[in-house]
């Protein structure tokens, strides 16, 4: 089948209108798996074991099943006990709650990086708790997080086509349904692709830059 | 409810697709990852080039993209693949694209006195990896191996979009026939987490096999 630059620039548009729905997903997505990484985190440097244990249990147990299983079941499973989520918030939760896990462990690298004198110093300097965090440790645990979350903000945005899974109407299933109507596969899916590689190969530079810029974790 | 056993064996036999498609894929992707690793850091800027494009390639899209392409492009120019085939492939070269990197960066973290050592000691190109450079990368590679192999077995659950029928696939038959979304979905949780962790398990299992006898060196 030949390549039809006429039809490639027919489908265009809706297809950036998917990818809007796409940026959106992500940037919603982005916010909630800070967010709830954030409380991850907190959550298993709880001095309550069991408040600690039963985190790390949930994390791992997110981490370890599919994104597109835990989809499906807050889009399906969830409206059979009261709560019917549109699909777009849902996947948004989804996609959140998956890398929430992720980020979880960056913040959790983050504070461990910083060495345990500071810590010492901070106490022995009469710092409150508040001071010691917002002087002596986040500025020294936040800057090397930062390519490592941007890193996971990038693998998020490649896992967006997942929710047309769950009749999100973005990119992937703007492709679909052009291809489905169309019978034309080749020029929808190859777009889908072209973009998605455009996207992320302008991320992986700016991702090296930041990584020059703010250093990086090092790797447990 | 009585029915249950039957929508099991359903979701067992599902099951037993996820695990072919994930041990094929990741056989694909091992040997992948070392063609492409080892082709980053060899002395051909071509088969260097060749490889960064292949691996910035699989990274920069995501496996659903590509297994849509694979599945319904690749056909449009003459080649015919199955289901399975397509799944397999598309695991495998994603995947392995992620562990090509993991084994270029385990051969640069093995010192740099170590080849000078092999060149010293008049070893060949092969010989200096095959008895020098890779035993102590190995032990590096290892754990992250452990992420990306758990890394495709989640990634297998995309297949059921192309039809395949896997877990995830056929939950979706127990719920469109049944209603009940609970226990499909809940049971599919169980087998995958169940899965996963018998991969980290095996894999530090291998780890300590693999790092016997390194303390003194390390």
């Amino acid at each position: 089948m030949e390549w039809d630059w006429e039809f490639a620039r027919s489908i265009l548009p809706t297809l950036l209108q998917g990818f809007r729905i796409t940026l959106l997903a992500t940037f919603l997505g982005a916010i909630v798996a800070a967010v709830l990484g954030l409380v991850f985190a907190i959550l298993r440097r709880s001095p309550n074991r069991w408040l600690a244990r039963i985190t790390g249990f949930v994390v791992e147990f997110i981490r370890g099943t599919p994104l597109l299983v835990q989809l499906y079941f807050i889009f399906y499973v969830l409206p059979d006990i009261g709560i019917s989520l549109p699909a777009l918030t849902a996947g948004v939760i989804g996609m959140g709650l998956h890398y929430a896990t992720y980020a979880a462990e960056v913040y959790r690298g983050g504070i461990e990086a910083v060495p345990r004198g500071q810590w010492e110093a901070a106490r022995a300097t009469n710092l409150t708790t508040r001071q010691t965090w917002t002087h002596v440790v986040l500025p020294q645990a936040v800057p090397p997080m930062i390519p490592a979350m941007a890193n996971y903000l990038l693998a998020m945005f490649k896992e967006t086509p997942l929710l047309s899974a769950i009749t999100v109407v973005e990119l992937m299933n703007q492709a679909k349904s052009v291809a489905n109507s169309s019978y034309r596969y080749v020029e929808p899916m190859t777009l889908v692709g072209v973009m998605f590689l455009i996207v992320s190969v302008i991320s992986v530079i700016a991702l090296r830059w930041l990584e020059r810029r703010f250093g990086r974790i090092p790797r447990q | 409810m009585g029915d249950w056993a039957g929508y099991l064996a359903l979701i067992l036999q599902g099951a037993w697709i996820t695990v072919k498609l994930t041990v094929m894929g990741s056989a694909l992707a091992l040997v992948v990852a070392f063609a492409a690793g080892l082709a980053r850091v060899s002395g051909s800027a071509a088969l260097r080039w060749i490889a960064t494009i292949y691996i910035e390639f699989f990274r920069g899209t995501s496996i659903f993209v590509q297994l849509f392409w694979i599945y319904f492009v690749l056909p449009m120019t003459g080649i015919q693949l199955s289901p399975m085939q397509a799944g397999v492939m598309a695991l495998g070269l994603n995947v392995g694209a992620y562990g090509a990197e993991v084994v270029r960066g385990a051969i640069l973290a093995v010192p740099r006195d170590q080849s000078e050592a092999c060149v010293a000691c008049n070893l060949t190109r092969f010989q200096r990896m095959r008895h020098v450079i890779l035993p102590q990368a190995l032990p590096l590679m290892l754990p992250t191996f452990g992420n990306n192999a758990i890394e495709l077995l989640k990634a297998t659950s995309v297949v059921s979009l192309i039809s395949l029928s896997d877990m995830t696939f056929q939950a979706q038959v127990v719920r469109s026939q049944t209603g009940s979304t609970l226990l499909p979905f809940a049971t599919i949780l169980l087998l995958y987490f169940a899965m996963s962790s018998a991969i980290s398990f095996g894999m530090r299992r291998l780890e300590r096999r693999v790092t016997r006898g390194l303390d003194g060196v390390r």
